[in-house]
């Protein structure tokens, strides 16, 4: 037997999804001709359509989510509707992990197959003996069979010091949810804002890091699969810890007016649980990456 | 008529799951048989390196220094309708790759830019030519003759222009085929030095070089000279066939990296370099009036270190 | 399954008025508006996508070059792909799945009804994008729609970052569209409709659904990789740099082929509603279809290197990908002798949608069968990067998932519009696409195993007359689908007024309700003994 409902709030009309899609729009054209101009130096347009594609998308998300909140604070929302929102939010972040496992794959790829192969292994020996004789698989990949050569980002230092930072926002994070079930407002906002406040560290350190890697290690975006690997991990790692702090930032501001209740807490739920991914991500991250 | 009304068997179910993986073992087998086969290139008697590059095969053979480049023959006209197709229409090259009947014949495949893939029906040989990696397979041809085949693996605008042509002889004619060709070669590069010493009329440099363009360069270029906006670039009134002479000439030896435009100097002679060069500094309204002599692309070449 | 509605129809004071002009498409929230709108625009995309087919089937009428270059050629064959697989296929099941899921399992609406408009609103404008880029200089996207590097990569041209940021927000629409179908099948059933009640179009749409969100996201991460290499020097998919062309492959084809298999669950589920009600007779073994389905989804991520079998991979990994690839033909043969069983001994009669589904049974099975040929590595040495491959997927693709989708479109535009189509014109119809589309896409199995290659403007000699031949039928199969326009049009204004249950042996909650189906369905939900 099925949990039974009563109402299920539809709403009536909402002019935000073609908003979006006008944005996406934008988005997806502005960058297609911005990134043809920025490598080769063009003036042109893209740049002006990207940006206003940005300020569209976020005018889109503050009107969409000022109705949802509206609607939620105004108690049209059902247990049941609730759990379409969670399990809506699940189901995102397994096409998240879906989104990583490419680049995962990528880098196990490259790093047990591809070098193997380029260096004469399985049914690859003329690939070595005719194209290659003089490359050495090595990984990090230093020297690739091309000639270009960089160093490795060592795994202790500031890379250990980032996973101990979001491993501590994970359980800053968890205590905050802990105060918010338990109505202790104080620890919910104490905890949230360390939480916010760490991943912002994370951040600053990890720009850090990339300074360090482009001009003291020569570690590049171009120097081959290791930098190719490294860079679109954790770049794209980065840009989820930017939007999950974002999400952090909304639901503190929230918290802040007096939002959520300890039964009734979606969006907070939403933005932990994709904190906690992102967290999770970073440790295979920093496994594979960094360590292995 | 009243239909029936039963929705379930189990047994039928267990039968036409059954028999199908039945039938799929059987099928299995053989295959499993034949790819442990096919793909064994062990104890070859006779390897070739096949180069896929835009839009031609090169051919190597390992044991031997005899290697060339293998064109599409069929004239533009047959394509374009103006003239009668011939029967080989598309199918035809100017160097066939020839090969002994009896052996077994190895071949290395590769590529030069874009992924390929030499397939011969005949030979049962489809092997994908990928950048920067050799891929392996094998053949014995038992009847000499003449076998086509086409690349199969889109490659771009003339992917469909890219064939194959075997010829198989008998060993012993084989083996006379590959030392003539040797020497031939071997002509061809003391040829070429001699060339150095001598200058080339206008006239002459034109002539071969419309050839050698409308043969290498004219499918990226366009034989007006004015390229496909966005993706080939123009000749015609562009700065570097108009001012840089160095650069024109060290383009056309060593391509572009990062781009498809290729390293001529492996394909083509010093004579039709220079002739192709002056022909692009003179042809379409770019007259410069300059000539470029086989020294002066020696010249770069030495400058590179070659 | 039986599923029998007790109340469903006491909340009547409620208004069923629909919001009015352009407002109400662009601000709808309504599963079956946006359901419609998912349709006409997968239908319009079928017309723009076929047409590209009528340019690659006119240049390939005679060989030598007649109407276009070989480089247009290569866009028009790339778009053509691109527009039938994301523009046309997918989104007309979405459309499907929107109408007919919150109505086949009691629910109001979808779970997430704003959602839901935004993954739609998506598509229109992700089609103009690859649509402008063909206008560029350079023009579009040349390099097929599997988008090997480095020809996409090294080789592309400008339109290649237009290409992929496309391709980026289809992506974001089909999983938002997953999603939705997901949780409203969750958590949205009315009460009673236990998992095994469920019908088989939402068993095989749920299973689709998740197939989407576990590929789509790899598909976007395969073109971001294409977007670094060409234009942030990476090199992923560049020996010298340590990568290597071939992982491309592995990474597409990992979308690619569970991809596949998205576009033919639905159909699956579509033919298995189809059947019973004009057989009069229960689906037979809907316990095993429900199995088989999740067996060749499961299945699907096992198989995709069948794709490159000439790639040069280790023997051991061909023979892998060879057996996976073989023993999908074990649940999918279940199908089709439960489909055949439900038949037999029923009282069949033969309207429009049964006539495409009896058609989808027989010619996807034909397309099956070429697809087993295809998964012997040895022979597929042979058969790869022919017209015998173009052949196998046209069979699983027009004559399966597009004739299932017409076979849908006839099954429910009584519930739709409320009009009874016209069953002439149908039958005109069936009969003008069943003989075409054979004319058009069966010598493709020949000029494939005659040797010529596919993806080519121009070929030998050899293969001349088939290829008018196929020509020929690809016209009058075009030409036919302006029979299937007026069949529409002439339902939607007007007709013999539609029963509730329409069909006699039709059952399933959609049936219990008028035709047309009111703007709003089940608010409060019905339940199921
Ligand atoms: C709806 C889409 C769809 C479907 C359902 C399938 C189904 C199958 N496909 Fe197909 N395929 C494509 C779409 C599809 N394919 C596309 C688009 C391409 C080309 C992509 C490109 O390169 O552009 C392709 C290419 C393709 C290849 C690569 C060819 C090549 O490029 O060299 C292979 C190789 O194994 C293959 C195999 C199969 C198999 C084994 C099935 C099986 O699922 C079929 C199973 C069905 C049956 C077998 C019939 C019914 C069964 C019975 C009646 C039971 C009894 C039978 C026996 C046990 C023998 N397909
Ligand atoms: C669901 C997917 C789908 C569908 C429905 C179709 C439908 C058709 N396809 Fe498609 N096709 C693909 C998916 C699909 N295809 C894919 C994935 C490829 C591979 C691409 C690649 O290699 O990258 C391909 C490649 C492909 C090729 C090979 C091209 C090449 O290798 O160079 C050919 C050649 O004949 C072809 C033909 C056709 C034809 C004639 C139809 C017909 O069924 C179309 C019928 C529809 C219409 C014609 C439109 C409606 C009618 C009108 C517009 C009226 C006016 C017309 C007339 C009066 C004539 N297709
Ligand atoms: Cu070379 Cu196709
Ligand atoms: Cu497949």
């Amino acid at each position: 037997m099925n949990k039974t409902y009563e109402k299920y709030y539809v709403p009536a009309q909402s002019p935000w999804p073609i908003v979006g899609a006008v944005a996406l729009f934008l988005i997806a054209f502005g960058a297609g001709n911005f990134v043809n101009e920025v490598t080769k130096q063009q003036p042109g347009f893209g740049g002006y359509v990207l940006a206003a594609g940005f300020a569209v998308l976020i005018f889109m998300l503050f009107g969409w989510f000022k109705n949802v909140i509206d609607e939620s604070m105004s108690g049209l929302y059902s247990a049941q509707m609730d759990r379409s929102f969670r399990q809506g939010m699940s189901w995102f972040i397994l096409s998240e992990v879906m989104f990583f496992m490419a680049f995962f794959g990528a880098l196990f790829y490259g790093r047990v197959i591809a070098l193997d192969w380029l260096s004469g292994g399985s049914n690859n020996a003329m690939t070595f003996e005719l194209l290659w004789p003089e490359f050495e698989a090595m990984w990090p990949l230093l020297k690739t069979p091309g000639g270009i050569e960089t160093q490795a980002m060592p795994a202790s230092g500031l890379p250990l010091i980032n996973t101990a930072i979001l491993v501590t926002s994970s359980i800053t994070l968890h205590f905050a949810h802990v105060g918010l079930e338990q109505s202790k407002r104080g620890q919910l906002k104490l905890m949230l804002l360390v939480t916010i406040l760490l991943g912002l560290t994370f951040l600053s350190l990890q720009v850090y890091e990339y300074m360090h890697a482009y001009h003291d290690l020569g570690l590049t975006l171009a120097s081959g699969f290791y930098g190719n690997t490294f860079f679109l991990l954790t770049g794209f790692h980065g840009m989820h810890v930017t939007l999950g702090a974002i999400i952090l930032l909304f639901v503190f501001f929230r918290v802040l007016k007096g939002h959520f209740t300890p039964d009734n807490h979606f969006a907070f739920q939403a933005g932990a649980w994709y904190w906690h991914f992102v967290d999770v991500v970073w440790l295979c991250l920093y496994v594979f990456v960094y360590v292995l | 008529m009243q239909p029936a009304q039963f929705h379930e068997s189990t047994k039928v179910e267990i039968l036409w799951t059954a028999i199908p993986v039945l039938i799929l073992i059987l099928m299995a087998i053989p295959a499993t048989k034949t790819l442990i086969a096919m793909e064994d290139t062990t104890e070859a008697d006779v390897t070739v390196v096949v180069t896929g590059s835009q839009w031609k095969w090169h051919y190597k053979y390992l044991e031997h220094d005899v290697e060339f480049y293998s064109l599409l023959a069929t004239q533009k006209e047959q394509i374009a309708n103006r003239f009668a197709k011939g029967e080989n229409y598309l199918l035809e090259v100017d160097r066939p790759l020839v090969l002994p009947t009896g052996k077994k014949v190895r071949f290395l495949m590769t590529s030069d830019d874009v992924i390929h893939s030499w397939w011969v029906p005949a030979f049962a040989v489809k092997k994908d030519a990928n950048p920067g990696f050799i891929n392996e397979a094998w053949t014995r041809i038992d009847e000499p003759g003449i076998y086509r085949g086409q690349c199969a693996e889109l490659c771009g605008k003339d992917h469909g222009y890219m064939p194959i042509v075997v010829i198989a002889k008998e060993p012993a004619e084989f083996d006379k085929w590959l030392a003539g060709e040797a020497e031939r070669i071997a002509k061809a590069k003391a040829e070429e030095q001699e060339l150095l010493a001598m200058n080339m009329s206008l006239e002459e440099l034109m002539s071969v070089g419309e050839r050698t363009y409308t043969a290498y360069c004219a499918a990226c270029h366009q034989p007006s000279g004015e390229g496909l906006p966005g993706i080939f670039p123009a000749l015609k009134g562009s700065s570097i066939a108009l001012n840089d002479k160095p650069a024109h000439i060290d383009i056309v030896l060593h391509g572009r990296a990062g781009t498809a435009m290729q390293a001529y100097a492996k394909q083509l002679s010093l004579k039709e370099i220079a002739a192709v060069i002056t022909y692009e500094r003179n042809a379409w309204g770019n007259s410069t009036g300059e000539l470029v002599q086989a020294a002066d692309v020696h010249a770069v070449m030495q400058g590179k270190g070659e | 399954m039986s599923a029998v509605v007790t109340d469903h129809e006491h909340d009547h004071e409620h208004h069923d008025h629909k919001p009015s002009g352009i407002k109400r498409w662009f601000y709808t929230t309504n599963h079956k508006d946006i359901g419609t709108m998912y349709l006409v625009f997968a239908l319009i995309m079928f017309f723009i996508g076929g047409t590209m087919a009528m340019v690659i089937r006119a240049e390939l009428f005679q060989p030598g070059m007649q109407f276009v270059e070989p480089n247009f050629f290569n866009q028009m064959t790339t778009v053509h792909g691109l527009i039938m697989v994301f523009g046309a296929v997918m989104p007309a099941f979405t459309g499907l799945a929107n109408w007919m899921i919150p109505m086949m399992i009691g629910a109001p609406d979808m779970a997430l009804p704003r959602m839901n408009n935004w993954s739609f609103w998506i598509l229109p404008f992700a089609f103009l994008i690859l649509l402008i880029s063909l206008f560029l200089p350079g023009g579009g996207p040349n390099f097929g729609w599997t988008f090997y590097a480095p020809l996409s990569t090294k080789y592309s041209g400008d339109s290649t970052a237009l290409f992929v940021f496309s391709v980026h927000i289809m992506g974001i629409s089909s999983i938002m569209g997953a999603i939705n179908v997901i949780v409203t099948i969750f958590n949205l059933r009315a009460p009673g409709m236990t998992w095994m009640k469920m019908p088989l179009f939402v068993w095989t749409w749920l299973i689709t659904a998740f197939l989407l969100i576990m590929v789509m996201p790899v598909l976007a991460g395969a073109v971001t990789m294409v977007l670094t290499d060409k234009y942030f020097g990476t090199s992923f998919f560049d020996a010298a740099g340590g990568g290597d062309p071939v992982l491309f492959q592995h990474i597409f084809w990992f979308f690619g082929h569970p991809e596949v298999y998205i576009m033919i669950l639905p159909a699956f589920g579509i033919v298995s509603s189809i059947v019973p009600t004009f057989a009069r007779k229960p689906l037979f073994g809907y316990a095993s279809m429900v199995y088989a389905t999740s067996s060749i989804a499961l299945l699907s991520f096992l198989v995709w290197a069948h794709h490159m079998f000439t790639t040069g991979m280790p023997v051991f990994a061909e023979l892998f990908f060879m057996y996976c690839t073989m023993l999908i033909a074990v649940p999918t043969g279940v199908k089709v002798f439960n489909w055949v069983a439900t038949m037999w001994r029923g009282a069949m009669t033969f309207e429009v949608p049964m006539m495409f589904a009896l058609a989808f049974i027989v010619l996807f099975t034909i397309g099956g069968f070429s697809g087993l040929m295809l998964a012997i590595t040895p022979a597929d040495f042979q058969y790869h990067d022919t017209y015998f491959v173009v052949a196998h997927f046209h069979y699983v693709l027009v004559t399966g998932a597009v004739f299932s989708i017409i076979a849908a479109a006839y099954y429910w535009l009584p519930k739709w519009t409320g009009h009874m189509y016209d069953e002439k014109l149908g039958q005109w119809h069936f009969w003008c696409s069943l003989i075409s589309v054979n004319l058009l896409f069966f010598p493709m199995h020949f000029v494939g195993l005659a040797g010529m290659p596919r993806r080519i403007p121009d070929y030998a000699l050899q293969f001349a007359d088939f290829n008018a031949f196929i020509s020929i039928g690809g016209f009058l199969f075009g030409a036919s689908q302006l029979i299937f326009v007026w069949v529409l049009v002439k339902c939607a204004r007007g007709g013999e007024k539609a029963t509730a249950q329409v069909w006699e042996g039709a059952e399933g909650l959609e049936w219990e309700v008028p035709s047309p189906a009111p703007y709003h369905t089940f608010e409060t939900p019905p339940v199921i003994k």
